[in-house]
């Protein structure tokens, strides 16, 4: 999933301004499962805008809303009455969310609540660990389904670095050696020798290195859009 | 008490807070008149959303009174309300009210007497502090 934190309540104030009509908008999808920006982190955050403008003397008209995915048009076009009704929207989704409402709506004035963190997994109640960069050549098929792109302070192909140390990564105790969690899997299931054939230096192009990703599948193209 | 009559919610786990009110109104023990007690089935049922929503409608504080540590009769729900608690608090915070106005209290269903501190110490605590600034229509009991 796509994790984000809430941002602090007065950079929320600060982004609203003079706004009078304030629409929260919350996301059923990834920021709902990681409690940053579903509808009842929307909730939350309405309840706590609306006593901090009221105790500032300032009193908003805050409403809200939640869709389930603002990163596609057919859910955020559901939302359109609220939207226009809004002098700034607060969206709790990832930054995809905020840009597919200013797409969408060009007249509508958009602002981040949540900052939008990392690729990842709950590991356990309250806690999200990153495990994907989204570097689009995906290597975990030899690094014994670990990626040290991700889980590497430096995206070794070919660790660990001297920083490694009882298994965790100089740069954190909280952080293990990604490089020792592959040596360690591989050695388990007994294919060790994969670690024999060095890994060249990666192709970064399909990574952000780039520029801005496109996907394109002529197979699900509707005719009429074709360019 | 003296002082502007306040608002203050208590939600009180049935195992223990709960009882210990029932208890304290048994023995006859008298207690400021200032707080209402919401029954819950633990705790852990406590909602940061709905403890939000309280302020807004204007209470002055609110109490969280669970099971003694190692006591819950749902193992942890007393632990994991007091990490809630601690994180209302922080919002409070943030929003520009006093954090103190909402604070966790632990006693067994035989405390009443602990009951009875629990509920002057925290009338006190909103006392000196004063009504909410989020009062509806200013001061007064709101709900009566």
């Amino acid at each position: 999933m796509i994790t984000a934190e809430r941002k602090p309540l007065e950079e929320v104030k600060d982004l609203i301004g003079e706004a009078r009509n304030v629409l929260v908008m919350g996301c059923g999808t990834c920021v709902t499962v990681c409690f940053a920006g579903g509808s009842r982190e929307a909730a939350e955050l309405v309840v706590s805008l609306r006593m901090a403008t009221r105790l500032a003397g300032a009193p908003r008209e805050i409403t809200e809303t939640t869709v389930q995915r603002q990163c596609e048009w057919e859910y955020l076009d559901e939302a359109r009455a609220d939207v226009e009704q809004a002098d700034v929207i607060v969206s709790l989704a990832c930054g995809i969310g905020v840009q597919a409402i200013a797409e969408r709506f060009p007249d509508a004035r958009v602002v981040p609540g949540v900052n939008t963190t990392f690729l990842g997994m709950p590991t356990e109640h309250g806690i999200w660990e990153e495990r994907c960069a989204a570097c689009g050549e995906c290597i975990l098929g030899i690094t014994a389904g670990i990626c040290p792109i991700a889980r590497c302070a430096k995206s070794l192909l070919n660790g660990p670095c001297g920083g490694s140390e009882a298994g965790h990564c100089e740069v954190s105790p909280d952080t293990p050696c990604a490089w020792q969690l592959i040596h360690d899997r591989l050695q388990r299931l007994g294919v060790l020798d994969v670690l024999m054939q060095p890994q060249p230096p990666k192709n970064w192009k399909s990574s952000r290195d780039g520029g801005p990703r496109r996907i394109v599948r002529d197979d699900l193209r509707l005719a009429g859009e074709q360019e | 008490m003296t002082g502007t009559p306040l608002n203050i919610v208590a939600f009180c786990c049935e195992h223990c807070a709960y009882a210990a009110a029932d208890l304290a109104g048994g023995l006859r023990m008298q207690y400021p008149p200032d707080v209402r007690i919401v029954q819950l089935p633990c705790t852990g049922r406590l909602d940061v959303l709905t403890v939000l929503q309280a302020f807004d409608e204007g209470v002055d504080g609110v109490m969280a009174a669970g099971c003694l540590p190692g006591n819950c009769h749902f193992l942890e729900g007393n632990l994991n309300a007091r990490r809630r608690v601690t994180r209302i608090q922080g919002l409070l915070g943030e929003i520009g009210l006093e954090p103190g106005r909402v604070e966790m209290f632990n006693m067994s269903a035989a405390m009443a007497a602990e009951f009875v501190t629990a509920v002057t110490e925290m009338t006190e605590r909103i006392n000196e502090m004063g009504p909410s600034p989020l009062r509806v229509g200013g001061a007064g009991r709101g709900g009566d």
